[in-house]
């Protein structure tokens, strides 16, 4: 406060910056989006845990884990299901962008600050987000989607893509035969292992640090389970959405109820938990 | 005593050795028939029992030969030992002519290991629990009086005899075997060519038709065919067989088990003419098309498939950059988060 101010008018108190404020919370994900997150998140842990013992069936935990789900042919019968329900998911998103995109003209959704597809921005703030660990410039001015997550977004997009195309070559062989070459189930179950190595240690090593695990949000992120962020964090984290939000009269809503947080904690818990299990179970296999 | 010296003795590599235990054993033999008096009958020699089997015309009352052939006993792996260490109910006999039917001789009272496997497998259990007299018991594999040791190629069961001797009741399996690359390569003197008794064991065999032993016999395979069941456990139908279970095809069900022909030859499981039909067998309705699945892959070989050679080349790229570039990241990102957090810290404090 400057010495013109105290003279020119009437003292205005200062907030009282120990006084409890209301807590605004602003919506990050809206319903349909957090429950494509538990549907794919759910069932890349089913998937995961029934295809790793044929991934690694020599090693000593393969039939224990396949044991869970009554064995080879159940964890199979499971292992399908999930897959057929995470593409289902995946159908059921593509149409929803669809719909929403070319029907309803929601134009941001392809392009602009709350897009998904990667544009120059990111690459320039993947740039500066190196330059900031290293500390030799300022955090980056994230918009809703930071360069990783669209990263995280297109993997699994691609990932379930390929893995289910392949998946379904291994499912019903005979009738793939009639389209394809028979040397294609060998690629299938090829690309279906790999992608399944990279796709699982991506989620449960680079996504659980980046999202949930990393200084700062540990040992969880309850956004995706509850749908709003608080609007300190948010001014934090994600500086040119807070911006653009402010300047437009942001959405804000209430915080989460206990409930829900305590939800998403039980949900969270158990998900982290599962991954990491996993990938001890990995790395037990390939290191012993 | 005898029995157990005696057996020492058969075991002695060298016949100074063999000599060594013999004089042993007769002193300690006649020390034990001294201590133990008058009394007790001195035990047939051989030669007493050899003066009458020995004649080759020697026959029972009812006319059925007992004879003794003396040059193959004594070439035969019990060669130095007494008849009754065997006919151990003769030892203490006082009277000859003996009678006619005697105890069975029991080879378990020294191959007593051998005779517990023997008698949980299904040789055993035919006999024992079915009554089915013609399961064959020791005799039957490795004969009585000439009995030679599996090292010894005259013996019947030396590894170039066993299929004969298994043929002589399994004879419909042994003209499948005889047709097959493995008696062929017996035939060549391969001494690792697989005889019945490398897949079916000898004395603890059992039936082959369940998941057991479908599930043993991939490694039996692969102990000669290394390379091959390797790429084996590359494919779905290996690495579900070595989950341990039994549903998908192992080596048998697209080679044979006994009639196993080379890829060439047009009666074969695996000729190309025959693989829509074998894999047919689990897949139906498998086309020519479905049958150029390569179920012996090996990503490293580009002259065998060139796209999945490419794809593990691509992988190996993907996966690691992948990893090492947001492992970096994340390594850096943890690294910066606590130094703001401490920087954070210190200033407010």
């Amino acid at each position: 406060m400057t010495h013109a101010a105290l003279e020119a008018g009437p003292i205005v108190e200062p907030p009282d910056p120990a006084a409890p404020r209301p807590p605004l919370h602003i919506r990050r994900f809206d319903r349909p989006t957090r429950l494509l997150h538990i549907v794919v998140m759910t069932t890349f842990l089913g998937l995961s845990a029934t295809g790793l013992p044929l991934l690694f069936s020599e090693a000593p935990w393969s039939r224990l884990l396949a044991g869970l789900f009554g064995g080879f042919r159940g964890a199979g019968q499971f292992h399908r299901f999930f897959g057929a329900t995470l593409l289902l998911a995946v159908v059921w998103h593509l149409g929803n962008v669809g719909w929403r995109g070319l029907v309803r003209g929601e134009r941001g959704l392809f392009w602009g600050p709350t897009s998904m597809v990667p544009q120059p921005r990111d690459a320039v703030q993947l740039f500066q987000q190196f330059r900031w660990f290293v500390g030799a410039g300022p955090r980056p001015r994230f918009e809703h989607f930071a360069y990783w997550e669209k990263f995280d977004y297109w993997a699994v997009l691609w990932g379930t893509g390929l893995m289910g195309a392949a998946g379904l070559v291994l499912w019903f062989p005979v009738a793939a035969a009639r389209v394809l070459p028979g040397w294609m189930f060998n690629v299938a179950l090829f690309v279906h292992g790999a992608e399944a190595t990279l796709a699982i240690g991506f989620i449960f090593v680079i996504h659980f640090f980046n999202g949930h695990l990393r200084p700062g949000k540990f040992p969880m992120d309850l956004v995706i389970f509850t749908g709003s962020v608080s609007e300190d964090e948010l001014r934090e984290e994600r500086a040119a959405e807070y911006a653009r939000l402010s300047a437009a009269g942001a959405l804000t809503v209430p915080p989460p109820s206990a409930a829900l947080s305590q939800r998403g904690h039980v949900v969270g818990t158990a998900g982290l938990t599962i991954g990491l299990v996993l990938v001890a179970f990995i790395l037990y296999a390939i290191l012993r | 005593m005898p029995g157990m010296c005696l057996r020492m003795v058969a075991m002695a590599r060298t016949p100074e050795m063999k000599a060594l235990l013999t004089a042993i054993c007769l002193c300690l033999g006649g020390s034990a028939v001294a201590a133990a008096g008058q009394s007790v009958p001195k035990p047939p020699a051989n030669d007493d029992c050899l003066a009458c089997h020995g004649d080759a015309d020697a026959k029972r009352a009812n006319g059925t030969h007992v004879a003794v052939d003396v040059p193959a006993f004594a070439a035969s792996k019990h060669g130095p030992m007494a008849c009754v260490d065997c006919h151990a109910d003769l030892a203490m006999l006082a009277e000859f002519p003996h009678p006619d039917t005697l105890t069975k001789v029991n080879c378990a009272s020294c191959h007593d290991a051998v005779g517990a496997t023997y008698h949980d497998s299904i040789h055993a259990r035919a006999r024992e629990k079915s009554g089915l007299n013609v399961a064959p018991a020791c005799a039957n594999c490795h004969g009585t009086h000439d009995i030679r040791g599996k090292n010894d190629p005259k013996g019947r069961v030396s590894h170039a005899q066993v299929p004969a001797t298994c043929g002589a009741c399994h004879d419909g399996i042994k003209v499948k075997y005889d047709a097959g690359v493995h008696a062929a390569a017996l035939q060549t003197g391969d001494s690792r060519a697989p005889v019945c008794a490398d897949c079916h064991t000898a004395h603890a065999i059992q039936r082959a038709d369940n998941d057991a032993s479908r599930l043993r016999a991939t490694a039996q395979c692969g102990s000669c065919h290394a390379a091959v069941v390797e790429s084996f456990t590359r494919t779905f139908h290996g690495k579900v067989t070595q989950l341990g279970s039994a549903g998908a095809a192992a080596c048998a069900d697209c080679h044979g088990a006994h009639d196993i022909l080379p890829t060439s030859n047009p009666a074969s499981m695996v000729s190309p003419k025959n693989l829509q039909a074998t894999c047919g067998k689990c897949h139906q309705g498998a086309n020519a098309s479905f049958v150029q699945y390569d179920p012996h892959p090996n990503p490293r070989d580009y002259t065998r498939s060139a796209t999945l050679w490419w794809a593990n080349r691509f992988y190996w790229l993907l996966i690691p950059g992948c990893f090492g570039f947001f492992g970096l990241h994340s390594l850096l990102w943890f690294w910066r988060s606590r130094k703001e957090a401490r920087a954070h810290k210190d200033g407010t404090s």
